[in-house]
């Protein structure tokens, strides 16, 4: 079982991915830059937070014509599993591997703080160590969370059970439907705001996000 | 021949624009009641060249779709002129 962290220039969550996997959960992960144009071996690929290319354009934007982006969206393609957090949710929705787009927050304010969550769907491979409608607490860190798609989409997505995490309690961005996490519908594509790496250890407040992690491990052992 | 291309990007009429609602609301704060609307968007100016000018507007149309608008939330329009 081997983790593989892609980063661009302005990740800034790659280290933070790359220590919950190396020493809380203790498996074996790999810094992959993105210039790569292949892919080694790998079971599940992280795409962190941060500022990828400085937001420039629209967040995740440039960061999706990276070369090690046709090889991500080939593995996510052939089954593998992927996570984008963050500006990595962000990075999944421009290169289309999950539907929608993101909007500013509806304040305008950069919101750096916990939020609660409710675990919608536990029948994933990033989920299924949560109970079914839990609450979690999680931390964002964004300006652009404010998740956006047609009304169409938004049927799709509530039919197919692809909303994976909601915001319980308020809406801290305005995203449609209190949406905060989704995937793919071959439900091996997870997109979320919140970031599950800085709740991962009861010295940071949480280890709410641990879940996601364990879920993955014991998904990939399943197999 | 060169050709300067001007792109406007602006979200969907139907898609919420915070940034235009909150600079509707500063203009109104200095005195003007007659807004109607406020839409907060994005200029892009390139320039190319290229051999006539319905193959520049064909590569601004290609820009657009692929990199420079997400059809998902936004819109975009051309403007094209020869620089003599």
């Amino acid at each position: 079982m081997k983790f593989g962290v892609v980063v661009f220039p302005g990740s800034n969550c790659d280290s933070d991915c790359y220590h919950v996997i190396s020493d809380v959960i203790k498996q074996p992960v790999e810094y992959i830059w993105h210039k790569n144009k292949k892919l080694g071996n790998y079971d599940c690929l992280i795409v962190p937070g941060g500022f990828s290319y400085g937001d420039y354009l629209r967040c995740g934007a440039i960061a999706r014509f990276s070369p090690i982006m046709k090889e991500v969206i080939d593995f996510a393609n052939s089954g593998g599993l992927v996570i984008g957090i963050c500006n990595g949710f962000q990075i999944l929705l421009e290169a289309g591997l999950l539907p929608g787009a993101m909007l500013r927050n509806k304040n305008l304010h950069f919101i750096c703080r916990f939020v609660k969550l409710k675990v919608e769907n536990t029948n994933t491979p990033f989920t299924s160590k949560y109970d079914r409608g839990q609450i979690v607490r999680i931390p964002i860190a964004h300006n652009e969370g404010n998740y956006f798609i047609d009304d169409e989409g938004l049927k799709e997505l509530q039919k197919n059970d692809q909303i994976i995490f909601r915001y319980h309690g308020e809406n801290p961005n305005g995203a449609l439907d209190n949406i905060a996490g989704i995937v793919n519908k071959k439900h091996n594509v997870l997109g979320m705001m919140p970031h599950p790496e800085r709740s991962s250890e009861k010295e940071l407040g949480s280890e709410d996000g641990l879940p996601i992690f364990k879920s993955i491990v014991a998904w990939l052992g399943e197999k | 021949m060169m050709f300067n291309v001007e792109i406007y990007i602006s979200l969907k009429k139907t898609v919420a624009d915070p940034q235009g609602a909150t600079i509707k609301h500063a203009l109104e704060s200095l005195g003007h009641k007659n807004l109607l609307d406020v839409r907060m968007g994005k200029f892009i100016k390139i320039k190319i060249n290229s051999n006539d000018k319905s193959q520049a507007e064909k590569q601004a149309v290609d820009f657009c779709q692929k990199l420079l608008a997400n059809p998902v939330i936004e819109d975009y329009s051309i403007k094209i002129e020869e620089v003599k």
